[in-house]
């Protein structure tokens, strides 16, 4: 359904609250990925990240959507307990609460985002197909470097692999084609280029991604809380360094 | 206390009730395929159901108990036996110092729960034991269970002990004891070979043709040898939108019945990602997920719709009777 927000604010106007199942409900700002719908998600994350509901288990943020997964006999118990004798629904419990916390929600800021900077030892061995991306787009490879190491991304979500950032913000100048035949291992750190996206893989995964470098940084440790570098709503910023430095990093953090 | 590991089994892994709280990090939840099963499994040896047992897939280990203890087994029957001879399932069982557990044919569904008193006392990762097998985290060693390995088993509940002392009374020690009481056949999932699966319309439901939407509740859909415990991949009538159309990637979850563009629908299950960006024409509904997580390669799955209220009902009697039998378990002294 589509829900108006009775005060007239247009803020939260064409949300839609649909279930996933009965124990998950999704929070949809919109049919495009853009700043404004990235921004209403991230207010919503962050209050959710200070003031889960009870019943809730946890929220997933994404590029349109926040899903928030709840256990619905806790939802069913605090409901019964708020209304005495009458059953609701959990997920219209859940419906009911996100809907007040949207309403309240509207006028608040959220905090600046940090900006998370990434070294990156682009080319050679580490980066096989910086050439590559370099002549599909009529470029060398140093300006290749420059116009990836100069942009501001945005991290609009978490997903496919622990740590894996959806970047916004790469230059269509270095927008480069999957490879035609995947590779069975990229090693964790590297940093590839998917047509308009850029990334960076958290752990060895196969994957067709075109390879211009790698990071000595760990995306993901387990051991560590948050267990990822990265969130949703982080800006990053990618910077070179060379193959000694990189060298020499790997060597401090083990 | 400790348990050791003889023969390994096809696929024996240390599994709680799932990783939460880090998907929005992209990482994936894991945990029981056959959470009920554990949770009974764990509620009849003293435990919180939370806590972590074994999961034991299809060929089941060799396992040997260091001390007397308290087990288990619930789910798939995969005639388990307690030094040699079969005891059955949703029972409280004494095992001898050196008793060794052990399982044979497979009845009935593919995944048996193991609990043991004090539960696998191995280290939590981000708030759980379960496994996580792609990226190596969690369970034993972050890896399935190999010959020779010593689990560590955690101290007995209040509970556990008084269960022990109560099994102990009229055992034979050296033997074991299998308990009078048990989880009431009418508490446990009704586990079939080709079982129906209640489903609750997904949010690209209305966009699959109306050929599609018939075949998805018509036809049987056979689990594919490629599934695993990240998702069910099936074979049967062709699912196809009336309009295709580009998918921005959002959050799944357990259950939830995706359909990339091949028109096979793929039912997520334990180690799933945390999103994807395919069409969801339904979502599991929660009550049958311990039926499906039992459903073996080849075994042939008919979806039925039912509105989200009666999913929720039936979960919600599902969640009341299994607290009812946690307060039968308590009051047992």
């Amino acid at each position: 359904m589509v829900i108006h927000n009775p005060n007239g604010a247009d803020a939260w106007s064409g949300l839609q609250i649909l279930p996933l199942g009965d124990s998950a409900l999704v929070i949809k700002f919109g049919d495009a990925i853009d700043l404004e719908t990235h921004k209403r998600i991230r207010q919503l994350s962050e209050y959710l990240e200070h003031h889960p509901f009870a019943g809730m288990t946890e929220y997933v943020p994404a590029f349109t959507t926040v899903t928030i997964y709840y256990d619905p006999w806790k939802v069913a118990a605090e409901s019964a307990s708020a209304d005495g004798d009458v059953r609701q629904s959990p997920f219209e419990a859940v419906k009911a609460a996100a809907l007040n916390l949207l309403l309240e929600l509207k006028d608040t800021d959220s905090a600046a985002p940090a900006t998370v900077r990434i070294p990156v030892c682009y080319g050679g061995e580490l980066g096989p197909d910086l050439e590559e991306v370099a002549a599909v787009n009529g470029l060398t490879r140093e300006e290749v470097i420059s116009i990836h190491s100069s942009a501001d991304y945005l991290v609009y979500m978490l997903g496919f692999a622990p740590g894996f950032a959806y970047l916004g913000g790469m230059s269509g100048r270095i927008a480069t084609p999957r490879r035609q035949t995947p590779r069975l291992a990229i090693p964790a750190g590297t940093v590839g280029i998917a047509g308009e996206q850029t990334g960076v893989y958290p752990i060895e995964t196969p994957g067709g991604w075109q390879l211009i470098g790698r990071t000595p940084i760990r995306l993901f440790v387990p051991d560590r809380t948050p267990p990822t570098v990265l969130k949703a709503g982080d800006l990053v910023r990618f910077y070179p360094i060379s193959r000694q430095e990189y060298e020499e990093w790997e060597e401090s953090s083990l | 206390m400790s348990l050791r590991i003889g023969k390994p089994g096809l696929l024996t892994t240390v599994q709680d009730l799932g990783r939460f709280g880090f998907q929005k990090y992209g990482v994936i939840a894991s945990g029981a395929m056959d959470a009920f099963a554990l949770r009974a499994a764990n509620l009849l040896v003293g435990n919180p159901q939370g806590a972590a047992g074994l999961e034991v897939t299809m060929l089941g280990p060799e396992i040997q108990f260091e001390h007397t203890t308290l087990i288990s087994v619930c789910g798939g029957d995969l005639s388990p036996q307690l030094n040699g001879r079969p005891f059955p399932l949703w029972r409280t069982v004494l095992v001898p110092s050196g008793g060794v557990v052990s399982f044979g044919r497979m009845k009935l569904g593919c995944r048996a729960y193991l609990a043991v008193a004090g539960g696998i006392d191995v280290p939590l990762e981000m708030n759980s034991r379960s496994t996580y097998l792609r990226a190596g985290i969690g369970g034993f060693q972050g890896r399935a269970l190999k010959s020779g390995d010593v689990l560590p088993v955690g101290e007995p509940t209040y509970q556990g002990s008084q269960l022990l002392r109560l099994l102990a009374r009229d055992a034979d020690r050296e033997a074991g004891a299998v308990s009078r009481w048990s989880a009431a056949s009418s508490l446990r999932p009704a586990y079939s070979a080709n079982p129906e699966v209640r489903v609750i319309a997904g949010a690209q439901y209305p966009d699959f043709s109306a050929d599609s939407r018939v075949s998805f509740e018509q036809d049987a859909y056979s689990v594919l040898p490629e599934s695993d415990r990240m998702g069910y991949r099936f074979s049967g009538g062709s699912l196809k939108l009336e309009k295709p159309a580009e998918m921005i990637s959002t959050a799944v979850t357990f259950g939830t019945v995706q359909v990339p563009p091949g028109g096979n629908p793929i039912v997520l299950m334990a180690d799933r990602q945390t999103t994807g960006g395919y069409p969801v024409i339904a979502q599991v509904a929660s009550v049958d997920l311990p039926l499906l997580a039992q459903v073996n390669l080849g075994g042939k799955v008919r979806f039925r719709l039912i509105s989200l209220e009666e999913a929720e009902e039936l979960q919600l009697q599902r969640e009341a009777a299994l607290q009812t039998f946690e307060s039968g378990i308590s009051s047992l002294r």
